[in-house]
């Protein structure tokens, strides 16, 4: 099933991944056990002329281990992940490098990046529709707002998701490690142009990043 | 008071009504648990077609469906044939709501909760049987306006069956108007049908069971329907208000959800989901107690910890009201909510995971036979099993970044409620239908169903799990815009295949069920019968070689394979007709009073069960339910009203 996820090329995904393996190989572990154990007592307890069923009506010692057990490991899980889950959701970065601002709206990815100033809002902005051009190995840090409906910020080789919601900004951060383009859909139901509504990211390495924005700046200027 | 409300149904009991107080506006229990069976059925083959047209449309994006051609090119949502991306949007809402709100819940919680609960407590009827009546028919008024949204002007509800807002509040977003709202009305109108229920079943079950049946002799899926009832007493309420709020958005200009004028969409989320989740377990609860009912059955044996499975119950239904944060990991709320979410959500695997170790304690050392039923009950465990444990990776709210609104989720929920309670759900049919009907559903008939069922139940719903690792987004029109989807359409096109096999195994069953109600048992019924069941197989067979050889994506098979094809076909259609044609019992032929040797007091009421169901005097009951192979008796059961050797007695409560 591993192979099947798409390659990972960033920090913060690595965390997501490493919790899905630990997911996988639990779930599988105790699929197997259950499933084995199933069918051996299926195969091996199938109705035979003169044999009678055991008459009991459980045992207090198993029902003990079967709760304390599957307790324990789950406690266990629970502790690894919230570490990554602060890391991921609520150790806002400080001092990005760089800050870009993404409003979904039917159904479009609206980019806004700040100019020299550093500022949303001011009159260097740049704004582009379903681009979102980044460096590679440099934490971005998105804000993300909503113009009409909730839409789900997604970029699939970044592990990254998160819901768009009007009236709120809410903040998204990683940090690519792989030179170049990455689709960027929407991933809630937004309307019927839903399907489709697709940007695209493009990771530069740090010398072209800084090529793109003196073209697209000149161009704007224009 | 249950006395005096024996009385008076005693005195009924050979009471005859004309034609419309006894099959239509019917105050007898089991009357109105077989309306809610049909209301389920019929909606159930809706729900199910809607589910194969939006298939079609991922397999084979924006061709035109087979079998819909004729449509008129005129027409707002499938013009000849091709379905347009607000069409989808609405076959996926639609398809889920109907299945939970007009199958699942009309069958599992209405015509299962009607039929066993006073039956096996041994009640002569449910304690309000006018409110029960009033019930049904609200219920189907609710179908009835759900129905209607299918034939307004701008389509039926397009924002997916959670009817996120501000998607849903606001019609210009979506572009539909009228239907929405019939969607919201009839959600209230259904939530009051399940609110007269639920006050019917708890009142039913605390007051009126019948003496000596204790607490701890209530049979597993009384109880599991009495958890159902109380979840569904204080949840429903909720979806009912959500609704009306929703109406009051749309159609009076309020602004509970739309954050342009000052709303919350969130709000919303929270409703429906501090709805939702309890509604889950409505859902499967009732499913988890049909399994813990024909599992001792058909081991000959007690039911392994009794005492630890109700109170496995009780612990999810408390818990189910506060995991519902677990939908909303990502939709922008305190991400430090996320970790209590996901903590007490963990702790809701436990109670789950204690009944599937119960189940395997009841199948060891039992003495297995391999009924129809029982097939379904083994099946629900399993893919319960499956089910759950694909959950604890959503649970876990740091993977669920990633796979949230995936096929992950899709795979997940389908394998807990198709697995789990339609599982249940057919298995639970087949074994009560004597009780139910009068006579038994063939079982060589049931046998080639179920295998069908499990098999392309599984060829469906398992490969989403691969679509959702590979980041495949739920509720797309069209994966083939995606680069990073396209290479896993082969796995689309699968499903797809799949699906519509799984619709054709539903034939047999269709068969077996309408030739065991209306006793269709001539010569050339059950010739056609066998026939059209050797034919589905054949197809399937046919197909499976075609793609095969040719992989999924070509349509036109070789010569070659059409020539292995026809053989494999054949083949199989003669070794299904011959299995049929040797082992089909005389259809509709009339049931046993207590085919399945089983305990529970259901089985002591004469067959068909009359009105008041247990004759001049209520069973007296003196054992626990599931007293299977009690070491010195002479059989391998004995109705709950036998006395018990006291050695065993506090043994079995």
């Amino acid at each position: 099933m591993m192979s099947w996820l798409p390659e990972n090329i960033s920090i913060e995904g690595e965390e997501i991944d490493f919790l899905f393996y630990v997911s996988y190989y639990l779930t599988v572990v105790v699929f197997i056990g259950v499933a084995v154990a199933m069918a051996y007592f299926i195969i091996k307890y199938r109705a035979k002329p003169g044999v009678k069923a055991k008459y009991t009506h459980g045992n207090n010692t198993l029902e003990i281990l079967w709760t304390v057990i599957p307790t324990f490991i789950l406690l266990v899980f629970v502790l690894m992940t919230q570490t990554s889950w602060a890391k991921l959701k609520l150790a806002i970065p400080q001092n990005p490098h760089v800050r870009v601002e993404v409003t979904g709206k039917q159904f479009n990815w609206i980019v806004r990046y700040p100019g020299d100033d550093k500022k949303f809002g001011t009159k260097d902005d740049l704004v582009l529709d379903n681009q979102l051009n980044v460096p590679v190995n440099k934490q971005v840090l998105i804000s993300l707002k909503g113009a009409d409906v909730i839409h789900s910020f997604f970029i699939p080789q970044t592990r990254m998701k998160q819901d768009v919601v009007p009236g709120r900004t809410i903040p998204l951060w990683f940090t690519p490690t792989k030179v170049g383009k990455y689709e960027i859909p929407c991933a809630e139901l937004c309307g019927f142009g839903h399907s489709g509504m697709n940007g695209e990211m493009i990771v530069h390495s740090e010398a072209d990043y800084a090529k793109w924005r003196k073209k697209a700046w000149a161009e704007k200027d224009k | 008071m249950s006395e005096t409300t024996a009385d008076a149904h005693g005195a009924h009991d050979h009471h005859e009504g004309g034609f419309w107080s006894t099959y239509v506006f019917s105050l007898d229990h089991k009357m109105i648990a077989r309306q809610f069976l049909w209301l389920g059925l019929i909606m159930m083959v809706v729900g199910g077609i809607l589910a194969l047209i939006f298939r079609w449309q991922l397999a084979w994006p924006e061709t035109q469906v087979w079998g819909f051609e004729w449509i008129s090119d005129e027409s707002e949502g499938m013009p000849e044939g091709y379905v347009t991306p607000n069409f989808y949007n609405m076959a996926v809402t639609m398809h889920a709501t109907i299945m939970v709100f007009l199958v699942v819940m009309p069958i599992l919680v209405g015509c299962f909760g009607n039929f066993l609960i006073p039956l096996m407590i041994g009640a002569r009827d449910m304690a309000f049987p006018l409110l029960n009546m009033l019930s049904f028919w609200v219920a189907v008024l609710g179908a009835v306006i759900m129905t209607a949204g299918f034939f307004v002007e701008g389509g039926h509800a397009a924002s997916g069956w959670t009817g996120y807002a501000p998607l849903s509040t606001v019609p210009e977003y979506t572009g539909v108007f009228m239907g929405q709202t019939l969607w919201a009305l009839s959600l209230f109108v259904l939530s009051f049908s399940s609110l007269m229920g639920s006050i019917n079943y708890i009142t039913t079950l605390i007051n009126m069971r019948t003496e000596g049946m204790t607490w701890f002799r209530v049979p597993l899926v009384v109880w599991s329907l009495f958890v159902t009832a109380i979840l569904g007493l204080l949840a429903l309420p909720i979806l009912g208000s959500a609704g009306a709020m929703m109406i009051f958005d749309r159609v009076f200009e309020t602004n509970f959800f739309n954050p342009a004028k000052g709303g919350e969409p969130l709000l919303w989320q929270h409703l429906f989901w501090y709805f939702g989740h309890p509604e889950v377990y409505i859902l499967i609860l009732p499913g988890m107690g049909i399994a813990s009912e024909l599992l001792p059955v058909f081991c000959r044996k007690p039911i392994f910890g009794y005492r630890a499975m109700v109170y496995a119950m009780l612990a999810i239904a408390f818990l189910s009201w506060i995991v519902w944060g677990h939908h909303m990991f990502q939709s922008g709320m305190n991400p430090a909510l996320g970790s209590a979410f996901m903590m007490t959500t963990l702790v809701i695997a436990i109670p789950s995971a204690i009944k599937t170790f119960n189940w395997l304690g009841t199948l060891w050392g039992g003495s297995i036979r391999f009924t129809v039923p029982m097939l379904h009950a083994l099946a629900f465990v399993i893919l319960f099993v499956i089910g759950g444990l694909s959950g604890i990776f959503m649970a876990s709210n740091v993977v669920d970044i990633y796979i949230h609104d995936t096929y992950f989720i899709v795979a997940h929920f389908h394998y807990v409620i198709f697995g789990g309670s339609v599982f249940a759900l057919f298995g639970g049919i087949q074994y009560w239908f004597p009780k139910m009907f009068g006579r038994a559903m063939d079982e060589a008939l049931g046998k080639v169903h179920f295998w069908l069922t499990f098999i392309f139940f599984n060829m469906v719903f398992f490969p989403m799990h691969i679509l959702g690792v590979g980041g495949h987004m739920r509720r797309i029109y069209n994966p083939m815009q995606y680069e990073f989807l396209q290479g896993m359409q082969p796995i689309n096109v699968m499903i797809t295949l799949s699906a519509l096999a799984l619709g054709l195994s539903q034939i047999p069953f269709v068969f077996n069920f309408f030739a065991t109600v209306f006793r269709w048992n001539a010569k050339w019924f059950r010739v056609l019968t066998q026939a059209v069941s050797a034919l589905v197989v054949g197809f399937i067979g046919y197909k499976s070689v075609a793609v095969m050889f040719e992989g999924m994506m070509e349509p036109e098979p070789s010569t070659g394979a059409r020539i292995a094809g026809t053989i494999v076909a054949i083949a199989l259609a003669v070794w299904i007709y011959r299995y049929l044609e040797k082992n089909m019992a005389p259809l509709g032929a009339d049931a046993p009073q207590n085919p399945w040797d089983a305990n529970t007091l259901e089985w002591v009421a004469p067959t068909p069960a009359p009105h008041g169901n247990f004759g001049p005097t209520l069973p007296v009951v003196r054992r626990g339910p599931y007293e299977y192979s009690v070491p010195g008796e002479e059989a391998d059961w004995a109705p709950q009203t036998e006395t018990i050797d006291p050695k065993y007695a506090e043994a079995g409560h």
